[in-house]
């Protein structure tokens, strides 16, 4: 499957990274490659078979509802780029 | 031309669980901002997520409530966005295999009339965090916006309505009873003020008698009944004209200003999303056997539809008066133990519905708030139904009461010396003195007939009530009239 | 000391011989002399460490302790450590400090061994080469021209070069078999969900396994113990009992019946890797094992379902990295939509950035079904191609990888020959049971790999059939001449 370079732009920005224009054509080529390296598996007939997310076909552990974890904000903001009054600042949020 | 409007609700329940759906940080609301943020909350590297049991059996029970199917294997998906309130860049929900299958809610309209409404399914998922903009805190004025991730991870039911609601008095309807349903089973605090209870509304208008659905629009930030009553009434103007003016609705999200009263379009949302979907390698299906389905359906408490039912056949309540309160399970708890120590369910509901209820309106209090207990109200109703006060005397006690003057009915009646004049020794010198001192009044009630008479007793009684302070029995008083005047 | 297996090390700490101060002096002596050379590690923790061992020599001298007390190792780069950088090889996490730890690290911790380190790898271990690191390139002991493999390239290098007697690794498609098997070591990828991955930066959530790598099978086997059990952290971790793998290495291997999938020998193999595997191979015969030939049918979709599935769960899992929290954020950010770009266009390498575009197309709208969803059914049928395989045969073995260590950047900009590497190694991590890869001898004066297979929980099996491989060979023993 080839991805056009529009293709790229759109995924892009659905994964939020910058692509530098010039590069975009460069990054198409090889992920039209390993696409259509992952295209042999289209020659299967999976029909019959059930997908699996997880090796062991495993069920979900449920947890007691209860408080473990106390308030380390201080310690954990330390390594925010920007905080203040503890809260996380970004550039601001428009609705 | 006439419209009909289509209405489909997503309702979003926080679960008052004591920790989050897949921490263990703590959920209390209003806490100092990150402070009950945890590892996992902040996605920090190499955090997983654990599946909360309490998240589990909340939303069965609802699932239960509602006669849904449980489904027994459900999947966790993650829905990918990138947004600030949003830590790991996805939200932890379920589509394509939701905890709780279709389901089917009865709603009661003002006419006395009520409806089926039927749920597409309700899942469950985490709450984001919160963006606080510019004036809500202080910025230092660098134009930022500040995140608060205490409220990400909060486990929610997000209960999602098939388009059968067609008015919005009939989504408010829904929407009540899905607060007490909610709030019955004791799943959530049901606290819209808090945010516990959330509704986003699709709404779409068509032209009476068409069967195909019009394009809809997203209503979200709905989150009192108020707001969605009029978001409601405002959207389905807005799109009525728009159409009737030969225009177009846009399918799009819109945002409900409360202060405008009017809707318009989010801007964050205006590109189509792609949410990415898959199932979250992070999590396996959620597997709920009959024996769990069993435990919970055995231990539900008795719901509103069949509490409105027992109120009006056990206790002979109205419709209306069952309805009110049965409401909120803390006022049908009210009731039933103020009807208890009354001794009489009828006037504990005359007074819940009518005193105590427009008191605490009055002062902008809900329900739990009230300053008068249960067992205060129905020794007060007592008093009244052993004469020792009068119905008029008794809203003086509730008064007391209410500010909390006395431990009780009969503590705030003998500090007051409320206490109605029963003695027929004492009855009889007031309405002795009061005959003396109105000879003309009496001269004439002799003279009249049965229908004047009648009316003028009332001039007596009124006298001998003023005499005594209000606290003379009516009935003895009214008695010993006729007596001394003949009648 | 730095050619001394765990064993013979924990054996010398027991009876005096040398104490862990001296111990981890030396290794650290050996990094501060070699690393330059090798870029192994990222981050030594020279303070830390010695701290670490003498408090592990007194707490030996005043009682019982566990065996491996005061034997230095490293960790990979990929696990949290409480108060040091955790890079996982990316500029994103440069600046990351790690505030709690990874649940592998406080067992390790708890077993009182000491840390020398962090490991260098492949950028959010997505590489078979180290090369995709941002700390640099690692140097092959063997070769210093070629790459050590990847992702736990840093690990491999040390081990090799003596930089540690140990390390840990992880393995999402043969990070911990690959770079072990072209550096001479013995590494193994436990079953799915036998190790925790709370605190272990997540890759591949499904595929993702830790696992020890080590100079022998005996050491991969104390490693193992210390590092596996279940953990409440983690919802994929496997409640299960984890056996004594010490205890079974010796057993026989008379009558077991190993299975050699012909295509585990077909086009992409080279023709003096192949013969090496067949000889080691022989090997078992002379104890006694049968040889079977098997078929895994569908071991040529396992690249093609890997690199959907991967890239997928790593397209999500990469998400939080934002900006916002903790990491890498660019420098005034116009708006929040610059904020994000910029920071994720700074914050990744070329590899990861291809990596989260595929998964991301694999899980857009119109797409998913025919790439997501069927990944996940062929996932199956790969599974079942193991599970068919186990009811005649104990053990699968065959090359770990196609050929031995190549070049440094002889690969690195064709991502789709680069990921053939792992051709022989990717399925088990698809299907979840464990596989190791020993030191199976030399081809072009460069080590290659035997990989060995089991069933589902039956890493003991493969390390007994490892041991014995080693108790008949030296090829393990064999140490980088330049680092000897």
């Amino acid at each position: 499957m080839a991805v056009s370079p529009s293709d790229i732009e759109k995924i892009a920005h659905l994964a939020r990274i910058r692509i530098a224009p010039d590069q975009i054509d460069a990054v198409a080529d090889r992920i039209s490659d390993i696409l259509a390296m992952v295209d042999q598996m289209q020659a299967v007939d999976t029909d019959n078979v059930s997908p699996m997310a997880n090796p062991h076909d495993a069920v979900q552990r449920l947890r007691k509802d209860e408080v473990s974890e106390l308030n380390q904000r201080d310690r954990f903001q330390t390594l925010a780029p920007r905080a203040e009054d503890g809260l996380y600042l970004v550039p601001k949020v428009i609705e | 031309m006439e419209w009909e409007t289509v209405i489909g609700l997503e309702v979003h329940v926080q679960l008052s669980t004591k920790s989050k759906i897949f921490s263990g940080a703590s959920t209390t609301f209003g806490a100092e901002p990150n402070t009950q943020a945890c590892a996992v909350d902040l996605a920090l590297p190499g955090t997983l997520p654990v599946l909360n049991e309490e998240a589990v059996k909340s939303a069965i029970k609802f699932g239960l409530a509602v006669n849904a199917e449980i489904c027994r294997e459900s999947v966790f998906d993650r829905k990918n966005y990138f947004y600030p309130d949003l830590p790991k860049g996805y939200q932890t929900s379920q589509m394509d295999a939701p905890i709780v299958g279709a389901g089917v809610l009865d709603i009661q309209l003002s006419d006395g009339s009520s409806k089926q409404v039927r749920i597409h399914h309700a899942h469950l998922e985490e709450d984001a965090g919160k963006s606080l903009h510019e004036g809500s805190f202080d910025l230092h004025g660098h134009g930022m916006s500040g995140i608060d991730l205490n409220r990400a991870g909060t486990p929610l039911i997000e209960i999602v309505s098939e388009p059968d609601m067609r008015s919005a008095e009939e989504a408010v309807a829904y929407l009540k009873k899905i607060h007490s349903i909610v709030t019955y089973l004791g799943i959530s605090d049901g606290d819209m003020s808090q945010g516990s209870l959330r509704c986003d509304a699709n709404v779409s208008v068509r032209l009476k008698g068409d069967d195909t659905l019009g394009t809809r629009t997203e209503t979200k930030n709905l989150n009192s009944f108020r707001f969605i009553e009029r978001a409601i009434q405002v959207e389905t103007q807005r799109q009525i004209d728009v159409l009737e003016d030969g225009g177009k609705i846009t399918q799009e999200t819109r945002l409900y200003d409360s202060e405008r009263n009017e809707t318009r379009p989010m801007r964050s949302k205006e590109e189509a999303n792609d949410y990415r979907y898959f199932p979250c390698p992070d999590l396996l299906p959620v597997a709920v056997d009959d024996a769990l389905i069993e435990q919970l359906r055995n231990n539900l408490p008795e719901l509103p539809d069949s509490k409105r039912t027992r109120f009006e056949n056990d206790y002979g309540l109205s419709v209306y008066d069952a309805d009110i309160l049965t409401a909120e399970r803390s006022i049908a708890d009210y009731f039933e133990q103020t009807a208890a120590a009354a001794d009489d369910a009828k006037l504990a509901a005359n007074w819940i519905t009518s005193e105590l209820m427009g008191r605490l309106n009055k002062e902008g209090l809900a329900f739990n708030q009230t300053p008068v207990s249960a067992a205060q109200l129905g020794g007060l109703i007592q008093r009244i139904r052993d004469n020792t006060i009068s119905g008029k005397i008794a809203k003086q006690v509730f008064e007391a009461l209410w500010n909390g003057e006395g431990s009780d009915a009969d503590a705030v009646i003998e500090a007051k010396g409320l206490k109605q004049v029963s003695d027929s020794g004492e009855l009889e010198k007031m309405v002795d003195d009061v005959l003396a001192a109105n000879p003309d009044q009496v001269e004439q009630f002799q003279s009249a007939d049965d229908k004047k008479r009648k009316k003028m007793l009332g001039f007596f009684v009124g006298q001998i009530m003023k005499a005594s302070q209000g606290q003379a029995n009516p009935g003895m008083v009214n008695q010993l009239l006729n007596e001394k005047l003949g009648g | 000391m730095h050619t001394l297996s765990l064993r013979e090390l924990a054996d010398g700490l027991a009876k005096a011989r040398f104490s862990s101060e001296e111990l981890t002096r030396h290794f650290l002596a050996r990094i501060a002399a070699h690393n330059p050379a090798l870029n192994a590690y990222i981050t030594v923790l020279e303070e830390q460490a010695l701290a670490g061992a003498r408090a592990a020599d007194k707490q030996r001298s005043s009682g019982d302790v566990h065996p491996l007390t005061g034997v230095p190792f490293a960790h990979k780069d990929i696990f949290c450590t409480e108060g040091v950088r955790t890079s996982c090889g990316s500029k994103m996490l440069d600046n990351f400090i790690a505030p709690y730890n990874a649940t592998v690290v406080e067992k390790m911790a708890a077993a009182g061994m000491i840390n020398l380190g962090k490991t260098n790898m492949d950028e959010f271990a997505m590489g078979s080469s180290n090369e995709t690191s941002f700390y640099g390139p690692v140097r092959n002991p063997w070769d210093t021209n070629c790459v050590p493999g990847g992702s736990s390239g840093g690990s491999a290098a040390a081990v090799a070069a003596g930089l540690a007697p140990a390390a840990t690794g992880t393995d999402t498609g043969g990070s911990i078999r690959q770079p072990s098997a072209l550096c001479n070591l013995t590494g193994l990828k436990p079953t799915y969900g036998r190790v925790s991955r709370y605190g272990m930066i997540a890759f591949a959530s499904s595929l993702d396994q830790a696992g020890p790598m080590a100079r022998t099978a005996e050491d991969a086997a104390l490693m193992l113990q210390v590092m596996a059990g279940f953990d409440e952290k983690d919802s994929t971790s496997i409640d299960c009992t984890v056996p004594d793998y010490s205890a079974s290495l010796n057993n026989s291997l008379k009558g077991k019946v190993i299975g050699v999938p012909s295509e585990f020998f077909a086009e992409g193999l080279s023709d003096a890797v192949a013969s090496r595997t067949r000889a080691a191979l022989s090997e078992y015969e002379k104890m006694g094992a049968v040889l079977k030939d098997i078929s895994l049918p569908h071991s040529h979709l396992s690249i093609p379902c890997y690199y959907v599935i991967a890239p997928a769960e790593a397209s999500t899992n990469l998400s939080r990295y934002d900006g916002v929290r903790y990491g890498h954020r660019c420098d005034n950010p116009l708006d929040l939509a610059d904020l994000y770009t910029r920071t994720r266009e700074e914050g990744f390498g070329d590899e990861v950035k291809r990596r989260i575009l595929v998964g991301t197309y694999a899980l857009s709208a119109g797409f998913y079904d025919a790439y997501y969803r069927k990944a996940q059914r062929i996932r199956r049928l790969i599974k079942n191609d193991f599970t068919e395989a186990f009811k005649s045969v104990d053990i699968i073995a065959g090359p770990t990888s196609p050929s031995p260590a190549f070049a440094l950047g002889e690969k690195v900009d064709d991502p789709l020959t680069m990921y053939l590497e792992d051709m022989y190694t990717i399925a088990v991590n698809l299907a979840g049971v464990p596989a190791l890869s020993i030191p199976a001898g030399m081809v072009d004066n460069k080590p290659i790999g035997l990989q060995l297979i089991g069933r589902d929980f039956a890493e003991a099996d493969i390390l007994n059939a490892a041991h014995q491989f080693q108790l008949q060979t030296d090829w393990h023993k064999q140490f980088a001449p330049a680092f000897a």
